[in-house]
């Protein structure tokens, strides 16, 4: 199964939450993912989701806080 | 002086601080705490996972509400489910609307913003729009249930200062929500001059975030920021063309 994971093809990510940890990893140790929201084909997964299971060409987005005016 | 209230919150300070454009995580956590503000805007993008410390930390830290941003969307659409990200983010239905019409002037674009702004105000979104200084635009943005009106002074971080004082002066004239000026300020006196004519509140990043001394600027903005409304709430005297001794000519004696 593929995936677009913040615009890379991605092999072996089945879930919400395997792609907010691929993502976050190093930047957040603790896993809180405090700051962060996922999109699915744009649209928002809320957390309470997160262990929803992606399928084959899902577009995954793992957005988090930024500098930003 | 009295507490700023926008929608269902109230702050101390009247200056909103942008993060965006700070050279590191140190020197913003210096800014906000020299600026006084309670209120900073955040964006949302793809994880960097070069980029060292963590934004959410030092907020929590400097103990500020945030405000996230659209910056970069073009359309309502793109818009919209960014707020919508943002809100599962940050837990806050507050937004800084941003919908811009091209890169080389980021100016808003006025048709995708109203739009944006009647479907985020629907789904129970605290909306602070970023908007043209257009008074018509304003008013519309407001009767679509917007909390605050966001008219620039000049364009994103140009520090041009403001441009049109007088549409920025009728704007608050006729606005029955807070009026914040944002985007444009260079420095002090361009924030001050925003609170005299009658705004609310500023929201500046790169006038500090960008100074050679960040944390200094940041003072002066808050100062500035606080003599720019004490003057409004003051009243200004009138100008007048001819001079008007300030030192009576009764009792002069002959010389």
């Amino acid at each position: 199964m593929k995936i677009e994971l913040n615009g890379r093809t991605r092999e072996g990510v089945e879930s919400v939450a395997d792609a907010v940890r691929e993502e976050l990893g190093r930047a957040d140790p603790a896993g809180l993912g405090r700051g962060t929201a996922v999109a699915v084909n744009g649209e928002v997964v809320p957390r309470s989701e997160w262990d929803r299971t992606l399928a084959d060409g899902d577009a995954v987005e793992v957005l988090t806080a930024t500098q930003g005016g | 002086m009295e507490k700023l209230r926008i929608a269902d919150k109230t702050f101390g300070s009247r200056l909103i601080l942008g993060t965006g454009g700070a050279a590191n995580l140190s020197h913003l956590t210096d800014a906000i705490t020299e600026s006084g503000t309670e209120l900073v805007t955040v964006a949302l993008r793809r994880v960097d996972p070069a980029a060292p410390g963590s934004l959410i930390e030092v907020i929590e830290r400097c103990g500020v509400d945030v405000l996230p941003n659209t910056a970069g969307c073009f359309t309502a659409e793109q818009a919209v489910r960014t707020a919508r990200l943002a809100r599962e983010a940050f837990g806050t239905d507050w937004v800084k609307l941003e919908v811009i019409g091209d890169e080389d002037s980021l100016l808003p674009d006025p048709v995708e913003l109203l739009e944006a702004a009647e479907t985020l105000v629907g789904e129970g979104f605290t909306v602070l729009p970023y908007t043209n200084d257009d008074p018509i635009l304003a008013r519309r943005l407001e009767e679509a249930g917007c909390a605050a009106v966001m008219p620039l002074a000049a364009p994103i971080g140009t520090g041009l200062g403001v441009r049109n004082p007088h549409n920025l002066a009728l704007i608050c004239e006729q606005a029955n929500v807070p009026v914040i000026c944002d985007a444009g300020i260079g420095t002090a006196s361009d924030a001050a001059q925003a609170m005299e004519l009658g705004c609310a509140a500023v929201l500046l990043a790169t006038a500090v975030t960008r100074a050679a001394d960040p944390a200094l600027m940041a003072v002066a903005m808050r100062d500035a920021v606080s003599a720019g409304r004490a003057a409004r709430l003051a009243g200004r005297i009138p100008m007048r063309h001819l001079a008007r001794a300030s030192t009576a000519f009764e009792g002069m004696p002959t010389l």
